[in-house]
């Protein structure tokens, strides 16, 4: 199943560990020092943003370190460009409409 | 008279909230009812060369518009828009869901609220979408195939991967 990104980025804990793993590759470990909350609760968060392919893995001896994938970010904000498009797209249209409206009045 | 009319489009991917804002040269009386009658919302809501159909409307609390959108190819998708709170040329508050051509909604839908304002013969327009999903915005795209290009790029990428091979 697909995740949905907006749930990803909706908790604020998770907008807390994008914004940790943003500037370097973390274990979970370090990740939870700096949350007041357990290390199960910051692995569950882990995998939603992995789930959403927003943090990638790699092994490093025993650790795991997560890093953010930047690109996928960039993804999801092209990808709400086209809705920007559509609404002007729409809005366009609007106008032509009232410029007509407002010739039928006069 | 050309000026620069305002354009304004914010997702708030936190809050899942998106809000447009845009103006538009006329009185808000026209702008209002561009907004709320469906024989005039059925003429631009729909980006060309999609084409909108609304079956019925019923502007007022509690009722509803039940309309689709229909592409090139026939298609047609169908919404249920139902009206929660109107202040005449003001404000009016609406809770949109996806549907089927039987009129039976999805469970879960958007709630959207548009404010009205003139100024100068110029009339402003801030739509809220509150709630909205991730999913849900996607098939909209999908349903307008503005994906398209998306797609080409997974395709090139594709290809470029299995050349490597």
């Amino acid at each position: 199943m697909r995740r949905d990104i907006f749930q990803a980025i909706a908790d604020p804990t998770r907008r807390a560990i994008i914004a940790l793993i943003a500037i370097q590759a973390m274990t979970p470990n370090a990740i939870a020092e700096n949350f007041n909350t357990t290390r199960q609760a910051v692995s569950k968060h882990l995998r939603i943003l992995t789930e959403c392919d927003l943090v990638k893995q790699q092994q490093q001896g025993r650790e795991i370190y997560y890093s953010l994938e930047i690109e996928k970010m960039k993804e999801i904000d092209k990808w709400l460009d086209q809705f920007r498009k559509l609404w002007e797209a729409r809005f366009n249209q609007l106008d032509k409409v009232l410029s007509t409206m407002k010739k039928q009045k006069k | 008279m050309t000026t620069n009319l305002q354009f304004d489009f914010d997702v708030n991917k936190a809050t899942k909230t998106v809000t447009i804002v845009r103006e538009f040269d006329a009185e808000l009386s026209l702008v209002w009812d561009a907004f709320t009658k469906a024989e005039i919302i059925d003429q631009w809501i729909a980006p060309a060369p999609y084409v909108a159909k609304t079956k019925y409307a019923n502007f007022e609390v509690g009722g509803k518009r039940f309309y689709a959108m229909i592409g090139p190819d026939g298609q047609e998708k169908w919404a249920i828009q139902k009206y929660t709170s109107i202040t005449p040329k003001t404000n009016f508050k609406m809770y949109n869901a996806f549907a089927d051509k039987d009129e039976n909604p999805e469970p879960t839908g958007s709630e959207w609220d548009h404010n009205f304002s003139e100024h100068n013969g110029i009339t402003k327009v801030t739509i809220t979408i509150f709630n909205e999903s991730f999913e849900r915005m996607e098939r909209i795209l999908e349903g307008f195939k503005l994906g398209f290009t998306a797609s080409l790029k997974n395709l090139e990428d594709l290809l470029a991967t299995l050349s490597k091979r």
